[in-house]
């Protein structure tokens, strides 16, 4: 009796540390979605989505920025996703302790854990100087870097889960490599690599960083990648920083899109991946 | 009348003598550096169920992985000698593994379904070895399902995934998954030891119905299992077979010391 009255209070103090600290995180967390969705809804109208940035002290909106965004976002998504997916195949079905393997797996855990200014630099030097001028382009190719390492680490994890009795399964029935890995290991797997792709692309959505070196930012409406890109996440620099109430409202409601965005992505990935484990 | 009794005693057929299907000569298969079989000599009759018996670590499970090259997945694994199956080794380095496998399918210890539906995943295996219409393949479906015993339980949701069978469902699903391909030999590796009682008896029931059509290969940790289920009884101890027999003659009278006393369960 005296060691069961012990263990419970044990366990009640531990419990108490735990709540404590979770509220702790909760509570900033709350705090940062009340601010801008307090902030950020004052700023919302439907001039927000069709109307282009304004020079201060006029109405306008964000649609070139959402615009940009969206472009910017979907194109490295769609370079990166498919490029991490292969890499991650390779990591975990063919080269998992193999040298190039390790080494893949090394120099992707360095570019995963990149600051992205540091991918933004390299894009500038790389692209943006050589071409003599910032454009949509650089920036796609800076957000693909980024989807990138995390996509192939998801990726690679999410086939290591399969277990090795299923690999043995396909082979014991003659199954060539490559079709064990698309019809068993990568289907086995798949909500896990579609919840690694939304996260990646949660992760980019928000970059500020690697756009100052590359698309930079656009006043006007443009669709030439080859052209500095206006975007979400610079309009927002730009605009916050500014002593223009009506900019600073602005960025309040493009904060507030980019938030709604990452979350509903977010959502999206979670829903996904519990549907395919109850399944 | 001596005419007569020569003629009567040629017509009285013997019992078929058991035809070796696969002949395992000078056998050696080493992880790494570690030497786990041991110089085996065995033949694996047709139409007969063979088993292998043992403790833990004996081996068993390897050398039944070793007869459709399962270890081929793994390159620090690597055997020696001859495993000939009608006069081909099947050690042979130009050997095409996936045709192999056609020909000696396997079931394992754990159920293992693709997460895929119940039709897909015993189609999985017959796609890959030959082309055929739906109305065919539909037809193959259902003829290994019944053949595994599992096709009035599912005929009604063959489009359900796999995983969502039973744990001796979906064992029985394997081994459907496994004839569908009419392999010549069926390899299983303790098919029984995931599953409850009940399960485990119609698994049993199944063998016997399958030897009809296919030479069977089993490892079991049960011993009662192994009187149970086959006719030849291989026991095994340490890497090496210490004792290969008709499962009768092997359990009611074993010839070595060792294996009587395995049997008997004065050890393992």
């Amino acid at each position: 009796m005296e060691l069961h009255k012990k263990r419970k209070l044990i366990n009640n103090i531990a419990l108490a540390l735990s709540l404590a600290a979770m509220s702790f995180g909760l509570f900033w967390l709350a705090w940062i979605l009340i601010t801008i969705l307090q902030l950020g809804i004052a700023g919302l109208s439907v001039a927000v989505f069709t109307q282009m940035t304004p020079p201060p002290g006029s109405a306008g909106g964000l649609a070139n920025a959402i615009f940009g965004s969206f472009v910017m976002v979907g194109l490295a998504t769609l370079i990166g996703t498919p490029v991490g997916i292969l890499a991650g195949v390779y990591l975990a079905e063919y080269g998992r302790s193999t040298v190039l393997g390790h080494v893949t797996r090394f120099i992707n855990d360095i570019l995963l854990s990149a600051p992205s200014i540091v991918i933004g630099l390299f894009v500038y030097a790389a692209v943006v100087v050589p071409m003599g001028k910032f454009s949509g382009f650089a920036g796609v190719l800076a957000l693909a870097l980024l989807v990138m390492p995390v996509v192939i680490r998801t990726t690679e994890n999410m086939l290591r889960l399969v277990p090795d009795s299923l690999r043995e399964a396909a082979a014991a029935l003659g199954a060539p490599k490559w079709v064990m890995i698309l019809q068993v290991t990568v289907r086995a797997s798949q909500a896990g690599i579609i919840t690694g792709v939304l996260l990646a692309v949660a992760r980019i959505a928000g970059e500020t960083a690697p756009l100052m070196f590359t698309a930079l930012s656009n006043q006007f409406w443009s669709t030439a990648l080859t052209e500095p890109m206006a975007n979400l996440p610079m309009t927002i620099f730009r605009f916050a920083m500014s002593p223009f109430k009506d900019w600073q409202e602005l960025a309040w409601a493009g904060v507030l899109l980019i938030t709604m965005g990452v979350l509903i992505l977010n959502i999206a990935a979670r829903t996904l991946f519990k549907q395919k484990i109850t399944s | 009348m001596a005419n007569v009794t020569l003629q009567a005693a040629s017509t009285v057929k013997p019992p078929l003598a058991p035809q070796a299907q696969l002949v395992i000569r000078n056998f050696n298969f080493y992880y790494g550096g570690f030497h786990a079989l041991k110089n085996i000599n065995m033949d694996i009759y047709k139409g007969r169920v063979t088993a292998f018996i043992g403790p833990s670590g004996c081996g068993k499970s390897t050398l039944l992985r070793t007869l459709n090259r399962m270890y081929s997945l793994y390159p620090e694994q690597r055997a020696e000698g001859e495993l000939l199956l009608d006069g081909k080794n099947l050690l042979d380095s130009d050997l095409d593994l996936n045709d192999l496998r056609a020909r000696i399918g396997m079931v394992f210890q754990k159920p293992t379904p693709f997460p895929m539906s119940i039709y897909d995943n015993i189609a999985f295996g017959v796609r890959l070895h030959e082309k055929m219409s739906r109305g065919q393949m539909d037809e193959r479906v259902e003829w290994a399902l019944q053949r595994a015993a599992l096709w009035n339980e599912v005929k009604d949701k063959l489009n359900q995934s796999g995983m969502s069978l039973s744990g001796g469902q979906q064992q029985r699903l394997c081994i459907a998954r496994g004839i569908a391909v009419k392999p010549e030999i069926l390899l299983l590796d303790e098919p029984t030891s995931a599953l409850d009682p009940i399960s485990t008896l119609r698994i049993e029931e199944l063998i016997h119905d399958l030897k009809k059509d296919f030479t069977i290969v089993i490892v079991t940790h049960n011993m009662q299992q192994a009187a149970r289920v086959s006719d030849y009884t291989a026991y095994m101890y340490l890497g090496e077979v210490v004792e290969f027999d008709l499962t009768d003659t092997l359990f009611i009278k074993p010839k070595k010391k060792e294996t009587e006393d395995y049997i008997t369960g004065r050890f393992g």
